[in-house]
């Protein structure tokens, strides 16, 4: 099955080994994975800073390059979900971007979706090593929906241990240029959510929002705190 | 006291509460068991989103009639021998009520409850009119002592703990220093007994307004409420337009989820129903029952796209669970509503050139939107507040520069290949130019972005 990868502008620039991760286990379970070239961002940072022009310019060459019929995947709960619940806002008065857009939104996957309903990759014995602890993040919960299926697929690991860590789907402060605006209440929120992961014990903690893991990373390193931060792409990726 | 708003200067208010301790963990002890409890407490109804769905509804029917719910009110009321004064903004408001009060030589004023009465800031209205005001409700008579506002709509003194209380009270009350709640709350109780047989007047606010018997509901804990309806011989109710509900039958209904979204709790200790003055007969009421309806904007928001807000029925909810209240709790929201809630209606109350920093105070978690009682999308609300403030032109000129050259290289890949190139050469360079907050917080650019990487 032939699935277009949308790797996203964060992994596509800082994080490229979780966008390969994301390859490998695509191919692994029999999908093609192909990367359309021209592919740059979804838009979101403009659509949640209130520039619905310069949004719906992105969004626009997001369906142009993503045009047709084959299921997309992407590595990112909050790109998926912008995909699905805002394009549709804005193309609303353009009848024919609205119907690409409320198809492309049919056809987005977010990765663990496509890994849990599609691919059915917890029933294939990976494998995994340490303890994991894992982060919800916020439009990957509570937007997408998307909520049992990282933990079904962390917790079929095998040689693995899975530690729930308290009130894992509070926010962690990302919030895109959230950080940049209210940068003391950001780092306020990531140190608050760092002290939840350390309370676990876990020696890494998982995720399916670069966004959110870089923000975590950041109050790991002024904290001093030795946990790992790995994308749940390259963490299942490990145990191919 | 009266309180400038302070909207504009969010952050720089934010960063002073994040460095006062007892305030974050004031407010991360009381969000945490409010959001416990509400979980308790909404775990056994097996129909509550349904029970949103209604709530939502008559809420929804409410704003598409108001005028129509208002006038009914206003009617029934009167029939009902309450005098109903209407005011377009908070100066009518509080000439009206001060009116009323002075014309009836009203010198000792007890208040119950109300943000109403916080957003027109009537207690310095009636205080320069020669009145004094008491707040009754344990909470807003603690920050009245202190000479704060509310930082919580439903808990005004939630920022505080009871050593500060303690402190605040052998201070200001002269008595011996305790920190057992129960010992202040019974100091309290003792000075306000004395407030309520002497008061010449009560003032109130209303959860809920009902146009088809006129009646004021008010959805207590302390008891204190009803003192001020009751004993005073006259009461003034002060209430904004949109708190209308068509009848009697649909307030179980909020009932059921009011107390629980706010508290945790099933019920509240008092839900009083008040109808009209005392009548021949009656054991208990004020002789005299002056409501005053606030528009102050209201009618204008019904007609824009941020209309939802005022189906809020100002349980508190969205601010137990936001992350950003929940670190700097409500004083830096800088005017009377905080949260997710607060940062709607204050833009849209206050106008945004007085308020624009708020709107960009949320993360867009959605935490808010998930325990919003009657599904107000307040996500939506805010994002469709940035859009106007950039469509007004209060956006950061460099905000907008970095964001017009966003726009054209999201739509050229080979200018967004380039942008990435280049951040990657010059991020030393990035993070030096004043992006120390961010760029500093980022990883370096990968030296072969993924779209090098595959075929």
């Amino acid at each position: 099955m032939k699935v277009l990868l949308f790797g996203t502008c964060l992994v596509d620039t800082f994080f490229p080994e979780a966008g390969e991760a994301t390859v490998r286990l695509l191919r692994r379970f029999g999908a093609e994975p192909v990367f359309p070239k021209g592919q740059t961002c979804c838009g979101q940072p403009a659509f949640n800073a209130g520039f619905e022009a310069q949004a719906r310019a992105a969004a626009k060459h997001f369906l142009w390059e993503f045009d047709g019929d084959d299921p997309i995947v992407t590595p990112s709960g909050s790109c998926a979900a912008m995909v699905k619940h805002h394009y549709p806002r804005l193309f609303r008065d353009d009848p024919s971007l609205l119907a690409k857009a409320v198809r492309a939104g049919e056809r987005i996957y977010e990765l663990t979706q496509f890994l849990v309903h599609v691919a059915k990759a917890h029933e294939a014995g990976l494998r995994g090593k340490g303890t994991i602890t894992y982060h919800a993040s916020c439009h990957l919960t509570r937007s997408l929906g998307v909520r049992e299926e990282p933990l079904t697929l962390l917790s079929s690991l095998k040689g693995a241990i899975f530690l729930p860590m308290p009130d894992a789907a509070r926010c962690c402060g990302f919030g895109g240029t959230f950080m940049a605006k209210l940068p003391e209440i950001s780092c306020a929120l990531a140190d608050e959510k760092a002290a939840s992961i350390e309370a676990t014990g876990a020696d890494t903690v998982t995720g399916c929002d670069s966004g959110c893991l870089m923000n975590i990373t950041d109050a790991m390193r002024r904290r001093g705190t030795r946990i790992r931060v790995a994308h749940i792409a390259q963490l299942l990726a490990e145990g191919l | 006291m009266s309180h400038e708003q302070t909207s504009l200067a969010f952050r720089e208010n934010t960063v002073r509460a994040l460095k006062d301790s007892p305030l974050r963990a004031a407010m991360r002890h009381a969000t945490d068991t409010f959001g416990t409890k509400r979980a308790d407490a909404f775990a056994p109804l097996a129909d509550l989103e349904a029970l949103r769905d209604r709530a939502s509804a008559i809420r929804d029917d409410v704003l598409a009639n108001l005028p129509m719910y208002v006038d009914r009110f206003v009617a029934s009321a009167t029939r009902a021998g309450a005098t109903v004064h209407r005011a377009k903004d908070a100066s009518e408001a509080r000439e009206i009520v001060a009116r009323v009060l002075s014309e009836r030589g009203a010198r000792l004023v007890v208040k119950g409850k109300s943000m109403v009465s916080e957003e027109v800031d009537l207690n310095s209205h009636l205080e320069a009119a020669g009145m004094e005001v008491v707040e009754t409700d344990l909470g807003e008579y603690i920050i009245q002592m202190e000479g704060e506002s509310p930082s919580h709509i439903i808990v005004p003194a939630i920022h505080k703990n009871r050593r500060q209380v303690g402190r605040l009270f052998a201070d200001r009350l002269g008595v011996p220093y305790t920190d057992d709640p129960q010992a202040l709350t019974k100091i309290a109780r003792k000075a306000l007994r004395e407030k309520f047989l002497s008061a010449d007047a009560g003032v109130s606010g209303a959860n809920f307004a009902v146009a088809d018997t006129g009646s004021l509901v008010l959805v207590t804990n302390e008891g204190n409420g009803r003192m001020v309806t009751t004993v005073p011989k006259l009461h003034v109710a002060i209430l904004s337009v949109e708190k209308m509900l068509p009848s009697l039958a649909d307030l179980p209904a909020f009932l059921r989820l009011l107390p629980r979204s706010a508290t945790g709790q099933t019920m509240t200790s008092y839900v009083s129903v008040i109808t009209g003055p005392r009548k021949a007969g009656d054991a208990t009421g004020a002789k005299e029952l002056h409501i005053v309806l606030l528009d102050n904007g209201r009618t204008e928001i019904l007609s824009g796209e941020s209309r939802d807000i005022l189906k809020c029925i100002r349980c508190g909810a969205c601010m137990n669970v936001c992350p950003v209240y929940r670190a700097v709790g409500g004083h830096p929201y800088g005017w009377t509503y905080p949260g997710p809630m607060g940062i709607v209606l204050t833009t849209l109350l206050t106008g945004m050139r007085k308020s624009h920093p708020l709107v960009d105070a949320s993360t867009l978690c959605g935490a808010c939107v998930e325990v919003c009682p009657v599904r107000v999308p307040l996500a939506d609300l805010i994002l469709g507040l940035r859009r106007r403030k950039v469509r007004e032109g209060f956006s950061d000129p460099r905000e907008r520069r970095g964001m017009e050259a966003f726009g054209k290289a999201a739509a050229k890949p080979a200018l967004f290949s380039l942008g990435q190139r280049l951040a990657g050469a010059f991020w030393p360079l990035v993070r030096a130019l004043g992006g120390k907050d961010v760029a500093g917080r980022m990883p370096v650019p990968a030296k072969t972005p993924l779209r090098r990487r595959l075929p």
